[in-house]
């Protein structure tokens, strides 16, 4: 309500006189933050309207998490240590896990997903046509409001295992630590991103988010519990285990060197550039789905 | 009843369609398994006793073998949100009409399931185990073994008729998919697929055991294991019979409701 005159969708003549001109001017960026607003606003509406549905998938997702916690707590009741891992460094580390996995699922899980069925129905070919870069409208079309509200329940675990390990983390920690929790969004995203454009060139790319799932798994255990050629490929070809792995660690005073950091922002850079790659590639062989 | 092979057939063609989905599924499901069974060898590492709830390493590491296993021929993995469409879309009309009870059409549609998803799932996953062959141990002896396929076919049972009911839910709500997820979460720690449930704390195991959770998996892998012996064994599987004639009451009972309901909306 509060951005009357600003362009609602983004077929306004304003958005059409810049062509293709728009992602390299600085008016680019303000142009595309107000688009955001946009969306976010439908968000919300859309959200509203299932009220009742909105509270029962934040219970689905806090019940599925404390499932996760109750797990380490049974393992912990028969061990100290997981390797050099004590319990409430797990439960820090199963709840950075489920903060970057939330954040991942509000901001783009739906609409990556979607992405094959805009491909199969011909849905594309219209995103395609409209002024703004299809990768943004296919990323942040739609914004999931519940995951933010999960978010917020894996920060309170994240602190209270911190209190139990009587623990506080300097400024710097905590500032370090915010910039790895966006880069493993980052990770999650433009792999995520990759295996959804698999689309592209199969119709049928349903398992795909059940076979993402299985890679969160991982990302929240122990990078000790790991070793051989499993612990190389999920460290260095889909960095699994550095994910929440290496912005905890900063938390905790247990990173071995900041080079495990410099490891998963090269990675993330990698693996985003990639994904744009792939990206551009596969919209150049899109050739839509009907006649 | 030769009606019934028939949708068995058409069954067994219809989800050979999906195979290499279900290729990717159990060959993707096997990295969650190595996790855990990582997770688990390093935790015995640091252990000087290398036992823990009596399970030692070897029974530890078969226990995820085996559900495995039995997850395999026993999930219900598409079938409930069919039977949910199927009510949503107003498909179940005709079933009002043909000579075939729905239930039994559904259970048909569902072994053939798992016979496909089986049969595809047999190479990874033997090969798997046969990677971890000197950590896997077989039914101590051929009894052991014939109790274990008893309760894997009531397992089964039970895994339909809990979620068939659930599905059925859908003459009532707009929307099952959300109750769906919670009882599973309930089964998917209750039943055991996190870790074996004489981990737990013994009052909390002993209060699980009236509940159809542990029926529904652990059971029929502890008989594997040989941990189920002498009158438990046959107990138990008493126990578990009793549930599956309780399940199946209840989803005729919940099918005859409404069905009522769903005549009285469609007119």
């Amino acid at each position: 309500m509060n951005m009357n005159g600003e362009p609602r969708i983004p077929h306004g003549e304003s958005s059409a006189a810049h062509g293709g001109g728009i992602p390299h001017s600085p008016f680019a960026i303000r142009h595309y933050l107000s688009l955001y607003a946009a969306l976010w606003r439908n968000s919300v509406i859309r959200e509203l309207g299932f009220k009742a549905n909105f509270l029962m998938w934040i219970i689905v997702e806090g019940l599925w998490f404390a499932l996760q916690l109750t797990f380490i707590g049974v393992l912990y009741l028969h061990t100290e240590s997981i390797g050099t891992w004590t319990k409430w460094q797990v439960v820090a580390l199963v709840g950075t896990s489920h903060l970057i996995q939330q954040l991942f699922t509000a901001i783009f899980l739906t609409n990556l997903t979607a992405l094959s069925e805009h491909i199969r129905t011909g849905k594309l070919d219209f995103m395609i046509l409209l002024p703004v870069n299809t990768r943004f409208l296919v990323s942040f079309r739609q914004v999931d409001l519940g995951g933010f509200v999960n978010a917020v329940g894996a920060l309170c675990v994240i602190s209270y295992a911190l209190h139990r390990l009587g623990h506080t983390p300097g400024i710097a920690q905590v500032v370090g630590f915010l910039p790895l929790i966006v880069v493993g969004i980052v990770i999650h995203y433009s792999l995520m991103l990759m295996l959804c454009a698999s689309s592209f060139w199969t119709v049928r790319a349903q398992g795909i988010v059940w076979g993402y799932y299985n890679l969160f798994n991982i990302a929240r255990l122990p990078d000790e519990a790991f070793r051989g050629a499993f612990k190389a490929v999920f460290t260095f070809a889909l960095p699994m285990l550095l994910v929440s792995n290496v912005p905890v660690k900063l938390l905790v005073d247990k990173l071995g060197s900041p080079f495990e950091m410099l490891l998963l922002v090269s990675l993330a850079a990698l693996i985003f550039a990639a994904s744009e790659l792939l990206w551009r590639t596969a919209l150049k062989r899109y050739t839509s789905a009907s006649s | 009843m030769e009606k019934y092979w028939h949708v068995l057939n058409i069954g067994l063609q219809n989800t050979l369609v999906y195979r290499m989905n279900f290729l990717f599924r159990a060959t993707f499901g096997l990295i969650p398994l190595i996790a855990v069974i990582s997770v688990w060898r390093t935790i015995y590492e640091g252990k000087a006793g290398g036992r823990i709830a009596s399970y030692e390493l070897t029974q530890m590491i078969s226990y995820y073998l085996v559900i495995t296993i039995v997850d395999a021929l026993t999930a219900v993995t598409e079938d409930d949100w069919q039977v949910a469409a199927d009510i949503k879309d107003g498909n179940i009309s005709q079933f009002l009409l043909k000579p075939m009870d729905y239930l039994t059409y559904r259970l048909c549609l569902f072994g053939a399931g798992r016979l496909v998803f089986a049969a595809v799932a047999l190479v990874p996953t033997c090969a798997f185990i046969w990677l971890l062959r000197d950590n896997f141990v077989l039914p101590p002896d051929a009894a052991t073994a014939a109790w274990f396929v008893v309760s894997l076919v009531l397992t089964a049972l039970m895994q339909f008729l809990l979620s068939f009911t659930l599905a059925l839910l859908a003459f009532w709500l707009l929307e099952v998919a959300t109750v769906i997820f919670i009882a599973f979460a309930f089964e998917y720690i209750a039943g055991g697929h996190l870790f074996p449930l004489d981990l737990l704390p013994p009052a909390v195991a002993g209060a699980l055991d009236y509940t159809p959770f542990p029926y529904m998996l652990f059971f029929p892998v502890s008989i594997w294991l040989g941990r189920v012996n002498g009158d438990a064994l046959w107990l138990g599987v008493l126990v578990q019979l009793l549930w599956v004639v309780a399940a199946y009451a209840l989803a005729r009972l919940v099918w005859s409701r409404g069905i009522r309901k769903y005549s009285a909306v469609g007119g």
